[in-house]
């Protein structure tokens, strides 16, 4: 078996990369198609502050846009580097839109991100705004294509396990595509990333209309993030509801762990505002509003949630189950001709995951003691703490950002865009919230899926390389060491950006050739 | 399985030569950017002239770079078994090339972004070791390749693996990694020469000629010893060609000679080794003789008939395992399922052909010489 310290170094790693990964990736989404909204507006009123602000827009984006390819790249690589047995495993199904995402998305965006940067004086403006249009649409279909796999993760339909490969193989790719918890994750995923772009055009914008500099931008700019941002929150925010009305089908642990819901709760279910943790991690005092979490999750008064006890005792019996399917599987590898053992594995295959949870305990599975699977069934409950106050956090800035940009927009309308410093004040220093947001909540999908890599399918600590402490060791500080350093230098260059601010000077095409350049010029 | 119009075997041979294509498509595309990125200090001298460079390879690089992320896609969704070795074994060299292509983007993307002197020097030699480091250790892993990883299969399929980085560095592995560097460097001395002016033009023929001739010498020389020295595997055991994707149910040993069956068994084989040797021929005359298109071509044409070779001498195999032979990869027991190497297929028949118009379409509209006043006005220049 891998040991156990490389596995969380693997977990640690992946984390970390795919969390930095998501520092850039809702910006990109979120800027990229307000940049070709905004492009839009100039091609077709042809108003110059309109290019202005989309170029302006995009230095930002390109800076961003760069740390997200640099960070990207490893996303790819690191399945088969750290997770080679989860890559075996699964990858007839997973590689799939992994690859397709390549075909369909990553060479749109890659491909016409460079001319979007150095086509605008060799373009007509409206070839112009199709490259924008693509790029924005290439990145939107990537999310697309990594959320279906990642919806995979958590849903797994549409595969068999073939006991004669020994692994997962597709045996419905359409039901793969139109999985649902995807489509949710989907629209929920790429509208936190409107969100995002929307309010980072909003603090920097705000920051100028303080500064009383380039205003005519500055206000064009929120218009149109304001009123983007308001459909994006209101998204988020709905198509979450989805997601946890999909989970309740789908991954009923995962919700019993952030509502910290121990006992089955009778119909409807009440949702907890805040709680207090007590002895045996269970909540010593707690708010509850009534009913509103059944509703939430069942959409219905009269079914019940099941609490973690519930759901533990659940997971025991499909144990059992998985340690009759894991003996099938041995004698069907002994005996490939083995006709009995084939049915009995068939009946019971749907659980052979559930057995692999007890090869933190031994590796003979089929000889597991009772003992031994009670214990494999507590496995089965995520951290409970962790997922209850990022599922809060995350919820509270969704909603927040509902009221934010509800105001904002209400303000563009009658016009009282810098009417009050305070709220510019406010928009400016609430700008990292998104990101928190997307982030806990990825903790929310992920760490609310464990032990699993696949849900019910394969445990994460079986899925990890046998590679060696040291390995991790390295590879580990390295990535966070460079991934630090750039980050930091990304964010000094963003503030220079916005410190110069839009020059018309900048504008590709609208200056005079002879004019000493604008741009930064080594010292001779 | 019965609705899949095309049998196991002719998938499992179509994927293995799209795997081939994936990958020349990167050497080719993404070796003009890697090859300018490895001359970068030799080649441009002075910050004008080191823009010039980054801003002719600017504009494509990362469409260019998008060969590689699909190739290794393509391993993940249609060689899964290949992808999970592959990529765990060879796990620190893979770092190195990670590290090395995450400096790329930022290098290009940061450099211009501040006119301070060190602060420029710091990205050339971001951008340097993300075209040289990549460049050579891809060829150490194909190297490796040849000579078989230390892995082995359990029942589970689980891979493990007893070897360390260096051990990787045998000395035909690294000069598989030189063949590739000098191959990628007279890829982007080509593409300088061609599309640039002046003394940076002059210095990029006079390298761009050596490192063809040095591709043609050092790859001749790795024939040799893969032919001649070299053991080779080959499969004892009955293969079904259209079984189920499991190693452990073949046999394979060791033997010398192993890596010249194919060429007795298709003669005309031979033919691509010797594209390899003649394209590598023709850049080099060709940059003598100032043949811009020409030296482009034939840098391509040596980089088509080298990785071609490679695959095609050690096919059936992808990656011979040297401490337990009966797990090595190979083409008839490392694939997806048949649906999803189908599935696949049709997904690229639609998207690939549809990628080439487009890059096409962007090369035709960033073809021209690049200006110092485009430069200097375009807020996003390098």
């Amino acid at each position: 078996m891998v040991d156990p310290v490389v596995v969380d170094l693997s977990r640690l790693q992946f984390a970390a990369t795919a969390m930095y990964h998501f520092i850039f990736v809702p910006l990109t989404l979120g800027l990229s198609l307000l940049m070709a909204i905004m492009e839009s507006v100039y091609v077709m009123t042809g108003r110059k502050v309109w290019r202005q602000a989309t170029l302006f827009w995009g230095v930002l984006f390109g800076i961003n846009f760069a740390m997200g390819v640099a960070t990207g790249i490893v996303m790819e690589f690191q399945f088969g580097m750290n997770w080679s047995y989860y890559s075996h495993y699964v990858g007839d199904v997973f590689g799939a839109p992994l690859a397709i995402e390549g075909l369909m998305a990553f060479f749109l965006e890659a491909t016409f991100i460079g001319l979007f940067f150095f086509g605008w004086d060799r373009l007509k403006p409206v070839q112009h705004l199709v490259v924008t249009w693509l790029t924005a649409l290439g990145a939107n279909f990537s999310a697309l294509w990594i959320l279906i796999a990642n919806g995979w993760m958590q849903n797994p339909v549409g595969a068999r396990f073939n006991p004669d490969t020994m692994r997962m193989e597709i045996t419905d790719f359409m039901a793969v595509i139109f999985n649902p918890v995807a489509q949710a994750k989907f629209v929920h995923t790429v509208s936190a990333g409107y969100v995002t772009g929307a309010v980072f055009v909003m603090a920097v914008s705000a920051l100028f209309l303080l500064q009383g500099r380039h205003q005519e931008l500055a206000k064009r700019s929120m218009v149109v993030a304001a009123s983007f941002g308001l459909a994006s929150a209101l998204s988020v925010v709905v198509l979450g509801d989805e997601s946890g009305y999909v989970a309740t089908e789908h991954q009923k642990m995962k919700i019993a762990a952030m509502e910290a819901m121990y006992e089955t709760e009778p119909a409807p279910a009440g949702l907890t505002l805040f709680a207090v943790p007590g002895a045996d991690n269970r909540a010593a005092f707690e708010v509850k509003f009534p009913w509103i979490l059944g509703l939430i999750t069942t959409r219905s008064l009269d079914r019940d949630l099941p609490g973690i006890t519930e759901l533990t005792e659940h997971a025991a019996q499909r144990i059992a189950n998985g340690v009759t399917a894991y003996g099938a599987l041995q004698a069907i590898k002994a005996d490939p001709e083995d006709a009995q053992a084939r049915a009995t594995f068939r009946a019971t295959q749907a659980d052979l995951g559930y057995g692999l949870l007890l090869k933190k305990y031994r590796e003979d599975v089929q000889n597991a003691t009772g003992a031994e699977i009670a214990q494999a069934a507590l496995d089965t409950v995520p951290d409970v703490w962790p997922l209850f106050w990022s599922f809060r956090i995350m919820v509270a800035i969704g909603f927040f950002y509902i009221a934010f940009f509800a105001l904002w927009f209400w303000k563009a309308s009658r016009h009282r865009l810098d009417s009050s410093p305070l709220l510019l004040k406010a928009a400016l220093w609430t700008m990292p919230l998104p990101w928190v947001g997307v982030e806990v909540g990825w903790i929310v999908a992920e760490y609310g899926r464990q032990p699993w890599v696949v849900e019910g399918v394969l445990p994460t600590f079986y899925a990890a390389s046998g590679l060696n402490y040291w390995d991790l060791v390295i590879s580990l500080s390295f990535f966070v060491a460079l991934y630090s350093a750039l980050l930091a230098v990304m964010a000094w260059l963003m503030v220079r950006v916005i410190a110069t601010g839009p020059s018309e000077k900048l504008s590709i095409g609208l200056f005079d050739p002879a004019e000493p350049s604008p741009l930064p010029q080594p010292a001779q | 399985m019965s609705a899949v119009p095309l049998d196991y075997e002719t998938l499992r041979l179509i994927w293995w030569a799209l795997l081939g294509i994936l990958l020349i498509g990167f050497a080719i595309m993404g070796g003009m950017d890697l090859g300018v990125g490895a001359l970068l200090p030799a080649v441009a001298r002075t910050d004008e002239e080191r823009r010039v460079l980054l801003n002719l390879v600017g504009p494509t690089w990362e469409g260019n770079q998008v060969w590689l992320v699909l190739g290794g896609g393509a391993i993940f969704a249609a060689w899964p078994p290949l992808y999970a070795a592959s990529f765990s074994g060879f796990y620190i060299a893979m770092i190195a090339i990670l590290l090395a292509l995450i400096l790329r983007p930022v290098g290009f993307k940061f450099r211009g972004k501040v006119a301070n002197p060190r602060w420029r020097q710091v990205w050339d030699w971001a951008l340097f070791v993300g075209g040289f480091v990549p460049a050579l250790v891809f060829g150490v892993a194909v190297g490796n390749l040849f000579l078989g990883a230390p892995f082995r299969l359990d029942e589970t399929l689980r891979v493990s693996y007893e070897g360390n980085f260096f051990g990787l560095l045998t000395p035909f592995a690294l000069l598989a990694g030189l063949v590739s560097l000098a191959m990628l460097a007279t890829q982007g001395a080509s593409v300088i020469f061609a599309r640039t002016e002046g003394p940076m033009a002059e210095r990029a023929r006079v390298l761009g000629g050596w490192a063809a001739l040095t591709t043609l010498v050092l790859f001749a020389l790795g024939g040799l010893m893969a032919l001649l020295v070299l053991d080779g595997y080959s499969i004892t055991s009955a293969i079904n060609t259209a079984g189920p994707s499991n190693p452990l149910a073949k046999t394979v040993v060791l033997e010398p000679g192993a890596w010249r069956a194919n060429y007795g068994t298709i003669p005309g084989m031979v033919l691509v080794p010797i594209l390899a040797m003649a394209g590598s021929l023709l850049a080099w005359w060709a940059l003598g003789a100032r043949r811009k298109l020409l030296a482009i071509t034939g840098s391509s044409l040596a980089i088509l008939g080298i990785i071609a070779t490679a695959g095609l001498t050690l096919f059936p195999f992808f990656m011979p395992s040297s401490i337990d032979p009966q797990s090595s990869l190979t083409v008839w027991d490392a694939s997806s399922s048949q649906l999803t190497l189908f599935i696949m297929l049709l997904a690229t028949l639609v998207f690939l052909p549809i990628i080439l118009v487009y890059t096409a379409w962007v090369y035709r509209v960033m073809a021209g010489p690049v200006t110092t006043t485009s430069l200097n006005r375009n807020p996003n220049a390098y």
